[in-house]
């Protein structure tokens, strides 16, 4: 299709090791938090993104800190691509004291507003206005900043969608909206609900903007676009529109084995697993075996480290109940 | 001292923060050089121009979406929605996003914002585009909610809401838009959570809210000529509740009368008996009454919305019946 962009790695060796680090993170992260619920450390819900890591991992990298991330509740991975500690992350999910909201948002809530991470949002759409409204205060501001916003391709057919790629076309807005399109809307294909074959793709004409359609299972590929949109917005010349193709290893969420995929569909991806391939591509570049041993047996130790210092955090008490509905740190609405 | 109407205070309570705050900045449907469809913003383009001042598509949860966003990195947005009805297409922002996320985030984020809008019936504009909403935003926990009975307190509920640091539902009453009274000149700043003793009396205490406070105090004035003495609280604030002058207000008359707008379940009167009735139910000397709207869609044809909207005849009859039974 026209406008799609094909990998043209415009990194050096130091920032692909780095990459490869970031996603290898990324991944170890979710696979130990995926233990912690069958262990019942975790409780409620969680989704995973084990098999999207490249995407979360190219835009982090392609982003200034004083940008912003609004993710959605499958948001453990773009929390921790812009810098936020596996700890605060993991005592999260396991509501404690310790956690990045000491326990008040869990899972689909992942807030750091000191790393950019302005709120994973589990109403599906919400957050594309809210991305209009932080581009929109940097417009106004002059501050250069970018909003980057992700999403499902289950997104692309709710009111909010519409209502934000329009507003932020018509206002110039400098926000990059990134549709990770994982092939499932929750238990249905998405291909079944939709009315054209790409979901953001092939509805970016509709708001003015080029069709961008790329391979979300390729760091480098994801890191080139990921430049050149934030560089546009950068430089007042509006929004874009991103689909990102990728897939999602596991399940929707913590109480779905996935089994409604076919078998055939699952292995393809699971041959095109950004992790691996990423790997591959460092030993092509002559990174040594020994060097990425070192990173994979650093990260293990990393995840082991934060799991215990996570389960060592406090259990929240009922000073934290009431505090900071209001802006003065209150919960009351009465004198 | 100058006579100014309800809608002509609103666009004089924003222009006055614009005006000291360059982080306050205006956005809604024909807001603009059309000065709002019901001219509550007149002006507000010409003094503060586009880049402060901007239109938006019909599309309200771009609108609060927007003014969230802003709000939370750094500006003070004031959005308008403008009929009540419509937060209904973009409550999910309101109530699961504006309302919730600083409690979610541990207090990482605030959302000085305000959202004002054209609230309640009696212009004869029919179910969708008539009803009280007040009880819906006061339901909602990270809400404040703010609801004028007048142009005075219009611009200075106005100015504290849009220093407040926290999201503010300003309700306005469209049937006041065009009442009229002498407002002070120069800067006016109020107080949020104050509720206002309009009238003093022994027999009862009529607590009122929006566009129901100027019958309650035209009711009371007829009562009073019957021997029925009323106490007139104006409510001003349902988030925060002024709870100290309600209940000393009760307290002092032994009788509360509530007369309110919403339909008739979950009113905000029902909130207040409750709180009544634990606090200070061996001061009552008789039941709590609530004089509402029933509980229906509001009807377009004039006689049939006079019937529904508490009038003040209503509010005499009841308030007279119950002290006389």
């Amino acid at each position: 299709m026209s406008g799609t962009k094909v990998a043209s790695p415009v990194v050096d060796l130091t920032d692909q090791i780095s990459l490869y680090r970031c996603q290898l993170e990324l991944r170890k992260f979710e696979e130990r938090a995926y233990d912690l619920f069958l262990e019942n450390f975790v409780k409620g819900t969680s989704h995973l993104s084990i098999g999207q890591e490249a995407i979360a991992a190219g835009f982090a990298a392609a982003m200034r800190p004083t940008d912003w991330t609004f993710a959605t509740y499958r948001g453990h991975a773009h929390t921790l691509a812009r810098g936020v500690p596996m700890t605060p992350v993991f005592a999260e999910l396991m509501g404690r004291t310790n956690g990045l909201m000491a326990g008040k948002g869990g899972s689909m809530h992942l807030t750091s507003v000191d790393h950019g991470v302005m709120g994973s949002y589990a109403i599906i759409g919400a957050h594309l206005p809210i991305a209009c409204g932080a581009a929109w205060s940097a417009q106004y501001r002059k501050t250069d900043q970018v909003a980057v916003c992700f999403f499902g391709d289950g997104s692309v057919n709710i009111g909010a969608f519409h209502e934000a790629l329009n507003f932020a076309a018509v206002w110039k807005l400098p926000v990059v909206f990134v549709c990770e399109n994982n092939l499932w809307m929750e238990y249905t294909r998405t291909s079944e609900v939709t009315a054209v074959a790409h979901p953001a793709a092939d509805r970016a004409s509709a708001y003015g903007l080029e069709s961008i359609l790329i391979d979300g299972n390729d760091a480098d590929a994801v890191f080139d676009v990921a430049t050149s949109a934030i560089a546009r917005a950068r430089a007042g010349d509006g929004p874009s529109l991103i689909e990102a193709l990728t897939y999602r290893h596991g399940g929707h969420s913590r109480a779905d084995p996935g089994k409604y995929r076919p078998d055939a569909e699952v292995a393809e991806w699971m041959a095109k697993d950004p992790v691996p391939r990423y790997r591959l591509r460092l030993l092509e570049l002559g990174v040594s075996e020994d060097e990425l041993i070192a990173i994979e047996n650093d990260v293990i130790a990393e995840v082991d480290r934060a799991t215990e210092e996570a389960k060592a955090g406090g259990i929240p008490g009922e000073d934290l109940l009431m505090k900071d509905v209001w802006a003065d740190g209150s919960g009351s609405w009465r004198n | 001292m100058a006579q100014l109407t309800f809608r002509e205070a609103i666009a004089r309570g924003v222009a006055q923060e614009m005006r000291r705050d360059e982080s306050v900045v205006f956005l809604g449907e024909d807001v603009g050089a059309a000065g709002g469809v019901f001219k509550g913003t007149v002006g507000l383009f010409e003094e503060f121009g586009p880049v402060r001042v901007r239109d938006t598509p019909i599309s309200e949860q771009a609108i609060l979406g927007a003014a969230m966003g802003a709000a939370m990195t750094g500006l003070r947005p004031i959005a308008e929605i403008m009929f009540a009805d419509f937060f209904a297409v973009c409550w999910d922002i309101v109530a699961n996003e504006i309302a919730k996320s600083r409690y979610m985030t541990n207090g990482q984020v605030t959302f000085p914002l305000v959202i004002r809008s054209g609230n309640g019936g009696g212009l004869r504009f029919g179910a969708q585009h008539s009803q009280s909403v007040e009880n819906w935003a006061m339901m909602i926990p990270g809400l404040k909610v703010v609801v004028p009975s007048n142009a005075t307190d219009v611009i200075g509920l106005m100015a504290a809401s849009i220093r407040d640091d926290d999201p503010v539902i300003f309700l306005e009453a469209k049937a006041l838009y065009a009442s009229k009274m002498d407002v002070p000149d120069g800067e006016i700043v109020d107080t949020l959570g104050s509720a206002k003793v309009l009238r003093n009396g022994t027999d009862a205490t009529v607590v009122a809210l929006g566009a129901m406070v100027p019958k309650a105090l035209a009711a009371a004035e007829e009562l009073a000529n019957a021997g029925i003495e009323c106490t007139v609280v104006d409510v001003r604030s349902l988030v925060p509740l002024d709870t100290t002058t309600i209940l000393r207000e009760v307290s002092a008359t032994g009788r509360l009368f509530t007369v309110e707008e919403n339909p008739r379940l979950c009113g905000w009167g029902g909130e207040l008996a409750s709180i009544v009735s634990e606090e200070a139910f061996y001061d009552l000397d008789g039941p709590i009454v609530r004089i509402t709207t029933p509980h229906i869609p509001l009807p377009a044809a004039d006689a049939l919305e006079d019937m529904a909207i508490p009038s003040v005849e209503r509010i005499v009859s009841t308030v007279t019946k119950s002290m006389n039974s």
